[in-house]
Formats: structure tokens, C-alpha cells, sequence
């Protein structure tokens, strides 16, 4: 395959358009992609109707009737242009979460399965990912649900070959160097390795989404009878402080 | 008579197994991981829309494959889009694409689809359920409503009008057929071959297929590209076309994820989405590369198309043999321009 030279411009069927900023996840290519977005969004033009991010990219959902793909193409090499993206600041009013967590137990059956895979025993697996303190990369496949990284180099280990046909909400999971913390009850091709009681997705309060983009966040060993405690709780006993 | 200003509630009696209230979905969550959603086949929206000549934004219910046993507690209009079912009113059957009165009290059966896989109830003044997220759609893989079931008691939105008695001829979109497709973000990850093959492959519609999406699959060998399932995870959009891991294509509809990393090998245009919703089970489909001009004059013209129903719209003409009471009845249901212009005093 040819070499590409990133950021490249996709189109996306006939209404978006996506900015991607590299090939592979990267901490610089994640912080331009949601350093553009917040640019794109502060340009305000006419025709572009909603703009979100995934972890290395930038998407543009616009009205090709009133904005063609070649206009719209030329303003983004344009502010593409206008500054290096991959040295660009990480968003304004970051938080971090401190959400409890319960590691295996028959709450999160594929703990052990997991620590093999990744070559660590049981106490290694629950020490890495308890004191990790890892940041929402994205925001996405279900409402509000976070991809967080990276985690130790030991935890890049593959999906499973096997989709699970279930986990609960507020399931933490792990492949790949992340972690998603889920916000609906779902399949997965993830291991299932912690719970929470955490609410990601409130859609009937004044904060229907809890994470954003830049957010850190830590999941703190918690025994399961104190989860069963914070099940009422739709913080789930999470705590969180501004990042200065 | 006038409009019917009064507040009124539609009685679900018996519900199919998956009735829901669908409009045209949620703008401005991508962000935050929440897909448009709404209703499978929009243009069946806009076709109940311009039968009871209102909001293209009012809801609707949707019924897959199976409808339900209704009953309003006033006089309400109602239009039926969509695949067809079999309907009557307190025993009367009635015309599919098009509006009828349903009197207070009188039980309206709609039965399984004859044709196709989603079928609509539009309600004169919509279904007034609270919007959440700025809409009242159902979108059950975020949590967000249920399927109606039996005793539920769905509010009827304010109706401003009056006129039933309105037929809409539409192109049957019940068959399956030829879908435009636009290139997708990994289209050229495929090798070339592949490509030919997906653009002249028969398909057929599998029998897994919802409103996240629908499986479609062809004798010869899959589909695939190198390194397929390490794609890493990016934008998804109604219309994709996923390969997963068994080579088969699955196209994704209106309550797909936000994202998602299998490669897709094209993106269906969103004009041609209807017949994708409404292919039944067996369906005949087949894919066909058009430029990305094409595809922007095609939602041109599918957009014009939406917006001028109106102008399609004939009186129902009954059949006087079907009418039990003829004296109760005018024989061309529909409005004068004379009713219309006082329908229109009326308002404040």
C-alpha cells in the first residue's frame, strides 16, 4: 500500500466529511482531532450542521446542497493549513472521575481470562488497570460511552474472536490498550473485566451525557458489596475534580 | 364542523410486537454518541405528512410486520403509509396511502403486512408524546422508550384540520431492486475484483434485519480486505455497508452505532434507504457505484419529491358497493376549497 500522508480529507456518503489525522491511535492525533473540531465549530459555517470527533478524526455532517464537497473541502485544507493540529492544547474544563469499580467476581466474569491474554497475573491485572489514570479518547457506538487510553503496553491484547452476547450497563471492558466503559446494555467483542454503577447516558436530566472528550478518568477497586450500595446512585460513588 | 381542537387519546387495544413511535430521529448528538435514529422509512413519514396535510415533524407509529387494534376517544384523522397491511375500520377495509376519519369509539384493525416490512399509522396533529432529546422518537438501543403495548393510551397532538378522503399513488418500494451507492471510507481497501463482484452480485435480504440494520447476502464467495477486522474504530453512518467477519455485507439504518470498526465497502445513498427498510425477507438487491454528483442531484430530486407529495394527493374515490349507508356518506371524501377556506378562519 502507498505511503499517506496525514491529516487526509474522506468524504462519508453524501453529507460528511471526515478529517483524519493518522493512521493509528495516537495522543497527538486524538488532541488535533478535537482541537479541529473545536475550530471547525468556532468557524460556524453555513451548511455544516453537526460536527463530532472518534479517536483520530474530525467529522463534518453538512447540507451538500448548499455547501458542495469541493467548497467545503478547500475551507478545511484551509484551516488545515492554519496551524500544526497535532500540537494543539487538550479542550477546555477537562475532569476527573474517580469511579468505583468492582474487578472479577461473577460481576465481571472475564477478569482472569483477560490477565492471561495479557500475560499478568490476577493482583498485576487489577494493580495496572485500577491505578491507570486513562482519558476519554472519544465519545461514541452508544450514548455517551467513552473509549479511554492508553493503557500499559501488557494490555494490548486482541477482541475475541466470540462476540459476548451481553454485558450490563456500567460494564468496564478492555482490548486494544482501552478501555470502554459501557452505557447500554450490549454485545460485545470486548472482555468484560470490571463493573460500575456509574450512568453514562441520563437522558431525562439537565446532563443526558456525563463524559466528554478529555476527561480522565480512574477505576478504583471497590469490594462488591459497597457497589451494590452505589447501584441508587446514578454517579455510582464516582467522585470528580477540575483539571486545573 | 370544524378541525378537531380537543384533546384526544388514541387506545392501543392489541399491539403488534414491535409498534413504536417514530419521527425523523435526533440531530446534534453525534458527539455525544447518540444516532439520528427515527423512522425506518422516512419517506413513508413525509407521505403520511402530505395525506393529512400537516408537519412533516409530527409522529408517527411505526409497525414491523404486524400491526394492532385501536380505538380514539374522538373523532381523529388518520392517514397509512408505508408497506401495506390489511386495515379496517369497524370492519370496513381501507385503502392503504391514504387518509381516513376514524369516528370515536369505531375499532380500527390493522393486521400483518402484505408487502414489505414497516407500515405507519399517522395520526391528524401526530403523536403528542413529550419529545426527549428534542424528539419522540423510540430508540430502544439507547434506552429511550419501549414498544407500545396493549393498554397503552398515546396522546393525539392538537389536529387543525379537517379534511380525510385523500389518496397518494407512490412507486412500490416494497420489491427491493437497485440501491446507489456513494464510496465509504475503506471502498478502496477492496481489491478491485471484490468490487466488481459486489457491483454484480445478486443479493438478497438475509433474514436478520431491524432498524440498526440489514444483512444482505449472495452465493459466491464473501467479502474482505486485508487486515479487516484491525480498522480502527470511525464514524458511522446510516447507509454504510459493514463487512464483518463472515464476508457478508450489512447495511446500517437509521438506529446504527455512532461508530464502528469493520470496513465498509460503500455507503447506500439516502434516497434509495426506503427500499432497503422495506425489502422483505428474499428481496432482490444489487449495488451500483454513481459519482458523488450524481448521488447529491439524486437527494436533490428525493428531497423535491418529499416536499411537493402534496400535489400528488386524488380524492379517494369509494366504491358505492363498499358503502353500507350511502346517505351518511359524501361520495368523494376530500375537502372543497370552500371548507378549506373556513377551516383556515377558524385559526387564531
Amino acid at each position: 500500500m502507498t505511503e499517506v500522508t496525514y491529516p487526509i480529507l474522506r468524504t462519508a456518503g453524501i453529507d460528511g466529511m471526515l478529517v483524519t489525522f493518522g493512521g493509528a491511535l495516537s495522543e497527538p492525533a486524538n488532541r488535533a482531532a478535537l482541537a479541529f473540531r473545536a475550530a471547525v465549530d468556532g468557524e460556524s459555517w453555513d451548511g455544516v450542521e453537526e460536527t463530532s470527533t472518534s479517536l483520530v478524526s474530525t467529522f463534518l455532517r453538512f447540507d451538500p446542497l448548499h455547501l458542495g464537497h469541493s467548497d467545503l473541502q478547500s475551507r478545511l485544507r484551509e484551516l488545515l493549513q492554519s496551524r500544526d493540529w497535532s500540537r494543539a492544547d487538550l479542550p477546555e474544563g477537562r475532569r476527573f472521575f474517580r469511579i468505583p469499580t468492582v474487578y472479577g467476581t461473577d460481576l465481571a466474569p472475564q477478569l482472569d481470562e483477560a490477565a492471561e491474554v495479557a500475560g499478568l497475573s490476577r493482583a498485576e491485572a487489577i494493580r495496572t488497570l485500577s491505578e491507570a489514570r486513562v482519558r476519554a479518547l472519544a465519545i461514541g457506538f452508544a450514548p455517551g460511552q467513552p473509549y479511554l487510553g492508553e493503557l500499559p503496553e501488557a494490555w494490548d491484547i486482541p477482541r475475541q474472536q466470540n462476540l459476548t452476547p451481553t454485558v450490563p450497563k456500567g460494564a468496564l471492558v478492555v482490548a486494544i490498550r482501552q478501555l470502554v466503559l459501557f452505557s447500554v446494555t450490549t454485545p460485545t467483542g470486548w472482555r468484560h473485566v470490571g463493573q460500575t454503577a456509574f450512568r453514562l447516558f441520563r437522558p431525562d436530566s439537565d446532563t443526558p451525557f456525563v463524559l466528554r472528550p478529555g476527561d480522565e478518568v480512574q477505576f478504583v477497586e471497590t469490594p462488591p458489596e459497597q457497589l451494590a450500595n452505589m447501584e441508587k446512585d446514578p454517579d455510582g460513588g464516582a467522585e470528580w475534580e477540575r483539571i486545573p | 364542523m370544524g378541525a378537531y381542537p380537543v384533546s384526544a387519546e388514541l387506545i392501543v387495544h392489541e399491539a403488534g410486537p414491535s409498534l413504536t413511535v417514530q419521527d425523523r430521529g435526533r440531530t446534534g448528538y453525534l458527539a455525544m454518541g447518540l444516532s439520528r435514529g427515527g423512522a425506518a422509512d422516512t419517506l413513508a413519514l413525509a407521505e403520511g405528512a402530505a395525506l393529512l396535510r400537516q408537519s412533516p415533524e409530527f409522529a408517527a407509529i411505526e409497525m414491523a410486520g404486524m400491526g394492532g387494534r385501536f380505538e380514539a376517544t374522538r373523532d381523529i384523522r388518520i392517514a397509512l403509509t408505508g408497506a401495506p397491511m390489511r386495515a379496517s375500520i369497524d370492519g370496513q377495509a381501507l385503502r392503504w396511502n391514504a387518509s381516513h376519519l376514524l369516528p370515536r369509539g369505531a375499532e380500527l384493525r390493522i393486521g400483518a403486512v402484505t408487502r414489505g416490512a414497516y407500515g405507519y399509522l399517522h395520526l391528524g396533529g401526530g403523536v403528542d408524546l413529550p419529545e426527549r432529546l428534542g424528539a419522540r422518537a423510540t430508540q430502544m438501543t439507547a434506552g429511550l422508550g419501549e414498544p407500545l403495548e396493549a393498554g397503552t393510551r398515546l396522546p393525539v397532538g392538537k389536529d387543525t384540520r379537517d379534511d380525510t378522503g385523500w389518496l397518494l399513488p407512490v412507486d412500490d418500494r416494497c420489491a427491493g431492486g437497485r440501491l446507489r451507492v456513494v464510496p465509504s471510507l475503506q471502498t478502496e481497501l477492496f481489491p478491485r475484483d471484490q468490487i466488481d463482484r459486489f457491483e454484480n452480485a445478486e443479493f438478497s435480504r438475509d433474514s436478520r434485519a431491524n432498524r440498526m440494520g440489514v444483512k444482505v447476502t449472495q452465493d459466491g464467495p464473501g467479502f474482505a480486505v486485508d487486515g479487516g477486522l484491525s480498522v480502527l474504530s470511525e464514524v458511522i453512518l446510516p447507509g454504510d455497508i459493514q463487512v464483518t467477519g463472515d464476508g457478508a455485507p450489512f447495511i446500517l439504518m437509521a438506529e446504527c452505532q455512532t461508530t464502528g470498526g469493520y470496513p465498509r465497502i460503500g455507503t447506500v445513498i439516502p434516497a434509495d434507504l426506503p427500499r432497503v427498510a422495506q425489502a422483505p425477507q428474499g428481496a432482490p438487491l444489487r449495488f451500483s457505484f454513481v459519482t458523488l454528483d450524481e448521488a447529491v442531484a439524486a437527494q436533490r430530486a428525493y428531497l423535491n419529491h418529499c416536499a411537493e407529495l402534496g400535489k400528488r394527493l386524488q380524492p379517494l374515490v369509494r366504491d358505492p358497493a363498499d358503502i353500507p349507508d350511502l346517505l351518511s356518506y359524501q361520495l368523494i371524501g376530500g375537502v372543497t376549497a370552500g371548507r378549506d377556506l373556513d377551516t383556515e378562519k377558524e385559526r387564531p
